[in-house]
């Protein structure tokens, strides 16, 4: 039953970013385009309640859907199972939310 | 090679999981069906040869085996379609432990159909009236869809989420499963939904499809495991899993 929650959790979360994702790469590609350089980029992003808020959604979205299929690759190709693994893949998906919360500060804050 | 023309060279599989493959020269006969050429081998040259069959025309789903690596219906397999260079290599069926030869153990997977509760469970006795279902229904049309399964098993060995998670209850159960969860008639639908949730449940499934191009029937179970995630998904968020 356990694993159904983490089947509708991570579709749950894959519609959340499917939109995300989307803006996101727009967004590349027109910072790239216009050619914007890393201070007029942190200009528009610094404060940026908005921003903080899409990325901070994106990061907590996506550590839950990767942390979810990573536990789905290693039950299937490591063989893994019990506690060793529910241990791993939570771990993994706290460190994702640790290291984009850092990278979210650093561009909002 | 210098074989005569009229001669396919076999390879078949002896022993248990530590087999090995065996050579043999068999007669090419106009329509022959991989069937035949396991029973000739038997009958010709080793008498030994451990393998299943029983209704000869597709009903039973008893001869399943491995030829060229696919797995299939033995009985109903033309070897004009699947020799290679007349040559064909027969094994035992993918996933399932090899008994000897030819034949699997397939109490896994018949335990898997009870772990499914891919078992009709009626409310009514012989005195009620008998339910009416109408043919043209969406869940009637759904349960047409899938009811041909003749339980050969060769969509579980053709299933590469089987063979990385032995414990996935598998394409057959769960196509089972799904026909019984659109049968209005039926008592056991909560207790079944729970089952097919489980961690060895439908959502291990990955699409691929495997089941789908392998079964011999024609039958699509991805689609059929595919309503069962629906119905889980409905189930877990308005919380009656
Ligand atoms: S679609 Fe699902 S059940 Fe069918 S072979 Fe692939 S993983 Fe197995
Ligand atoms: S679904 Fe098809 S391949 Fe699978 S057991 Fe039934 S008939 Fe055989
Ligand atoms: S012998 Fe019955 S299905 Fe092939």
């Amino acid at each position: 039953m356990w694993s159904s929650y983490l089947y509708v959790a991570q579709r749950l979360t894959a519609f959340v970013l499917a939109p995300l994702v989307l803006v996101h790469l727009a967004l590349i590609v027109f910072a790239v385009q216009d050619g914007l350089s890393a201070a007029e980029i942190l200009g528009r992003t610094r404060g940026s309640l908005g921003w903080g808020c899409f990325y901070g959604i994106f990061v907590v979205a996506a550590a839950i859907h990767a942390a979810i299929g990573m536990r789905s690759v290693a039950a299937e190709f490591l063989r893994w199972r019990g506690w060793g693994l529910e241990a791993s893949a939570t771990c993994f998906g706290l460190s994702l939310i640790v290291l984009g919360a850092r990278a979210v500060a650093a561009v909002v804050l | 090679m210098n074989r005569a023309d009229d001669t396919l060279a076999v390879e078949i599989w002896k022993g248990g999981t530590d087999g090995r493959l065996a050579a043999f020269e068999v007669p090419l006969r106009a329509n022959q069906t991989v069937l035949d050429v396991v029973t000739w081998v038997q009958r010709h040259r080793d008498p030994a040869l451990a393998y299943r069959f029983a209704c000869r025309v597709g009903m039973c789903g008893s001869c399943a085996m491995t030829v060229n690596g696919k797995p299939r219906w033995t009985c109903r397999t033309h070897v004009a379609k699947v020799a290679v260079e007349r040559h064909l290599t027969i094994e035992p069926l993918r996933n399932l432990p090899v008994i000897k030869d030819l034949a699997c153990d397939m109490t896994v997977f018949f335990e898997k159909w009870q772990a499914a509760r891919g078992r009709f469970e009626g409310r009514t006795t012989r005195h009620d009236e008998v339910v009416q279902l109408a043919p043209d229904t969406p869940a009637r049309v759904a349960i047409d869809a899938g009811i041909e399964c003749i339980n050969c098993a060769v969509c579980y060995a053709a299933c590469d989420v089987v063979a990385w998670k032995p414990d996935y209850l598998g394409p057959a159960a769960l196509n089972r499963a799904w026909t019984l969860q659109n049968d209005t008639r039926d008592a056991g639908q909560e207790a079944r939904l729970a089952a097919v949730a489980g961690d060895a449940g439908c959502h291990n499934c990955h699409s691929l499809q495997g089941c789908v191009a392998h079964c011999p029937k024609a039958l699509n179970p991805t689609a059929a495991i595919a309503g069962l995630k629906r119905a889980v998904f409905r189930a877990a968020l308005s919380g009656d899993l």
